[in-house]
């Protein structure tokens, strides 16, 4: 009787089909009161469906859900709301340009004769960030004066505060989230559990699981595949739940990277001396040899990026030099970088990456095509045979190179990406955070081809803010600091160094 | 090589098709006259060129189909031109100036030779047009270069640009008294030989666009222009391509039109098109936002704006009622993209399969 009082939401059976595809197949959900259950599974497992058909974005075909033993039908996020289900996206569906206040406020203002009450209104954000999160901040700048972190509390507080919130989704939060901002939302899960919430946790980050969680959900391909204590699992034994397959090609990675370190060529490719840009990235000194992988670490903030755009002409740098096989380098433009055979894959894939309303084929062939020029221009079944070249070689799940990039999955769209680079014969690739987002299994194959990539010869600045990633890939480790190159390892470096660095102390 | 493979005939595809909607109306403009203006299909041979209400749709509109060629690529890049309208009369003015300067003097001279121009055809259409180019230039690097808004940018040579055309003829309208211009707005070969013009625009700007990069790379920048410019992409000189070359689609459009009415009146050539021709794309389904475009089906979105036109006249409407009516119908047309309507008649067509809800 009392494990059954403390279930509060019950799915069972829960199918649910698109045109061609069955994204639910009875799959069930038991979540109760006070604890946090992760909901894990690769690109297309049918995570965002199952909580879209619980917040009632789409409409279930069968199944049923309970909400404290009362069937529901949530009909829209409103709805859904007014029962006691919230939901905070990955992406912030706030407005930047309004206080904290008016945010978690907004449509319920406090009123004193006809007029909002902003004293009153101020003094109720910040009791309630004060007092369900524990987040002290001046309730009365500008929302986007605040971190992605900060930003994120605010959208759990309103969602809080809307309603007596019984059930909280977190679609992703952490995402582009860094090491500190990530503790902090921690916190605040904790003290909600405490408070009884239930709370349903989507991350890609497996440490984070196994961090926070209480029990873990894995879905497969639409299917339910468990529901585990998570104290009872091993790294090993979720992944290779989530991707259905043995990790023995993760183990490979480690093999080939070690073999391909023999043929790293003594040969400089690029060679940055003092290269700096004001308010960017304060001037280094960076080699990178043919046939090398080299990983960029440090924190979000650290200058990673910063670091990618100035070795790739987005941004030109104002101080020191650098020369690319022996020359120096005059012209900073990305069109200059692609013709000299630098190509960076940017971290901002759908605001800098994926032209969204072209087809594949025309998003691989892009960058080529713009390297060479208005007029010399590849006829269409050229196109259509590099497009199938690379579908087949990333393997790119798409029906066709015909179809709109807008409609592939994350790690499809980052693979044909991928691929425009590739088109591009770089000498030198840059890839910033090229996994984020990405399903596991995806992962492993962009890991895998960094490394083959560095085995024909070919050289890589690999930035990732998961560090077991980029130690596993890199034969050589940069780490940035408050936009600073703090330090250089080789790849045989143990994270606990590396995290030492970040932090700027003394191992 | 793989080809893509064309599924067969369904209703479906035929409605998701660019040119459906653009066409339909069309058509529909043409049953309404079929029905209401007894002889709107009747079509005369006068000494084997060919004359009708229905070739007039064809030869009135081709003014606006090209403005809607050039302004189709600006609008893909996600930008508008509002100063067509005066870059034809820019056009129409030098023409007019170069043909027959005595306005210059101040002096009202009626040339009465219809041979005689003060100087060679070839050299006046060549100056008119490399006026209009620069025309587009400066609209381009405002655009491109300075980073002004489109709309804000073109507004100020729409308004200076009619000032410009009154200072190139000295505040006159100039007499085209020169016979041989007449030809490129009256002309008739078979057809009106402004549909020759048309012709020829069409065939080289589809080829600039999908025989070369630069169409891909105009909706690659009204898409997404920072993607574009992290792919390498010179988005700024893009930008200042299409702008030149809807001004120059507007300096061909004056010389047709001051063809046309046989003056250069920059008071009144090309007032108000810039909105036909804007109107064009529209219902030719390119976005105002920039991205993918249809070359033809623009043209056809002129077409229809001129069949509007023509019918209410035919059917009596007094001119001054014209805008209103007009703006109806252009509703009704736009309507038809909003995905609600687009849901129901592809639901019309297969009521089990369709999403429409």
């Amino acid at each position: 009787m009392t494990e059954a009082a403390q279930v509060i939401l019950k799915m069972e059976g829960i199918s649910k089909a698109f045109p061609g595809v069955q994204a639910l197949d009875a799959v069930d959900l038991t979540l109760k009161r006070g604890e946090i259950l992760c909901l894990v599974g690769e690109n297309g497992a049918g995570k965002s469906t199952l909580m879209k058909v619980l917040t009632g974005v789409d409409s279930l075909d069968q199944g049923k859900i309970l909400l404290e033993g009362k069937e529901i039908h949530p009909r829209s996020p409103q709805h859904a709301q007014t029962l006691g289900i919230s939901t905070v996206y990955q992406e912030i569906n706030l407005c930047m340009n309004l206080s904290v206040a008016e945010n978690i406020l907004l449509g319920r203002e406090p009123h004193k004769a006809g007029r909002i009450d902003w004293k009153t209104m101020n003094k109720q954000a910040e009791e309630t960030l004060k007092r369900l999160l524990g987040v002290e901040i001046d309730v009365s700048k500008s929302l986007d004066s605040y971190t992605v972190a900060i930003q994120q509390m605010v959208a759990i507080a309103r969602a809080l505060y809307m309603t007596s919130t019984k059930i909280l989704i977190l679609d992703e939060p952490t995402s582009s989230l860094d090491v500190n901002e990530t503790n902090q939302l921690f916190t605040v899960m904790r003290k909600l559990k405490g408070e009884g919430v239930g709370i349903i946790f989507i991350t890609h980050f497996i440490g984070q699981i196994f961090e926070i969680s209480d029990r873990t959900t894995v879905l497969r391909n639409g299917k339910l595949v468990g529901t585990y204590d998570t104290a009872s699992l091993t790294r090993v034994d979720l992944i290779s739940k989530m991707i259905g397959r043995s990790l023995a090609e993760l183990d490979e990675m480690t093999k080939i990277k070690s073999e391909t370190r023999k043929h790293i060529d003594k040969g400089t490719l690029l060679q940055a001396e003092k290269l700096g840009l004001t308010d960017s990235i304060r001037p280094f000194d960076l080699t990178l040899h043919s046939g090398e992988v080299v990983g960029l670490a440090g924190l979000l903030g650290s200058g990673r990026t910063e670091t990618a755009y100035v070795l790739f002409g987005v941004e030109k740098p104002d101080s020191g030099s650098m020369f690319f096989q022996g020359k120096q380098v005059k012209d900073f433009s990305p069109l200059d970088s692609i013709k000299r055979g630098v190509a960076l894959c940017p971290e901002d894939r759908k605001g800098a990456g994926i032209i969204d309303d072209l087809t594949v084929r025309e998003n691989i062939v892009l960058a080529m095509q713009a390297s060479r020029g208005w007029f010399n221009y590849l006829s269409l079944s050229e196109q259509y045979e590099m497009a199938e070249k690379y579908i087949k070689l990333l393997n790119i799940a798409t029906p066709s190179a015909d179809q709109l990039v807008k409609n592939l999955s994350g790690g499809n769209q980052q693979k044909v990406i991928l691929a425009r680079w590739l088109a591009t014969g770089p000498q030198l690739l840059i890839l910033d955070e090229p996994t984020r987002g990405i399903d596991v299994g995806t992962k492993a194959e962009i890991q895998k081809l960094v490394l083959v990539l560095a085995d024909e010869g070919k050289s890589c600045l690999f930035i990732s803010s998961e560090l077991d990633e980029v130690l596993r890939t890199s034969h050589r480790v940069v780490v940035l600091r408050e936009r600073e190159k703090v330090a250089e390892y080789s790849g045989e470096v143990d994270e606990k160094t590396i995290i030492h660095a970040f932090a700027g102390s003394e191992s | 090589m793989k080809k893509p493979t064309k599924p067969s005939f369904s209703w479906r595809r035929i409605t998701e098709s660019r040119l459906f909607f653009p066409l339909l109306a069309f058509f529909l403009i043409l049953l309404f006259d079929f029905i209401f203006i007894p002889g709107f299909f009747n079509i005369e041979n006068q000494d084997g060129n060919l004359r009708g209400s229905l070739i007039d749709i064809f030869r009135n509109g081709s003014t606006v189909m090209l403005l809607a060629l050039g302004m189709t690529l600006v609008i893909a890049t996600g930008g508008v031109d509002l100063s067509v309208g005066a870059v034809m009369a820019i056009a129409a003015s030098t023409a007019g100036i170069l043909m027959n300067p005595s306005a210059l003097r101040n002096e009202v001279f009626f040339v009465t030779d219809p041979l005689f121009t003060f100087q060679p055809l070839w050299l006046v259409i060549i100056a008119a047009l490399v006026i209009a180019m620069l025309c587009g230039m400066w609209n381009g690097f405002l655009v491109a270069y300075m980073r002004i808004q489109p709309m804000v940018a073109t507004l100020i040579l729409m308004i200076a640009g009619r000032g410009i055309a009154q200072l190139i003829t000295n505040g006159l309208r100039v007499q085209i008294t020169y016979k041989p211009y007449w030809f490129i707005g009256q002309g008739w070969m078979i057809v009106p030989f402004s549909l020759y013009i048309v012709a020829v625009v069409f065939g080289l700007s589809w080829l600039m666009t999908r025989k070369t990069s630069i169409g891909m790379f105009i909706e690659s920048v009204g898409i997404n222009f920072r993607s574009s410019f992290f792919s390498g992409i010179n988005e700024k000189r893009i930008k200042l391509l299409v702008y030149i070359f809807c001004a120059l689609c507007a300096g061909i459009a004056g010389l047709v039109a001051s063809s046309n009415i046989k003056t250069s009146d920059s008071n009144n050539i090309g007032l108000y098109t810039e909105l036909d021709a804007i109107l064009a794309v529209v219902i030719g389904g390119t976005a105002m936002s920039g991205g993918r475009f249809s070359l033809l089906a623009s043209m056809i979105g002129a077409l229809v704006m001129q069949a509007i036109t023509q019918t209410m006249y035919a059917v009596g409407v007094p001119a001054f009622a014209l805008q209103a009516i007009k703006s109806l119908v252009v509703i009704v047309v736009i309507l038809l993209y909003s995905r609600q309507v687009r849901g129901f008649i592809q639901w019309i067509g297969n009521p089990k399969k369709s999403a429409y809800k």
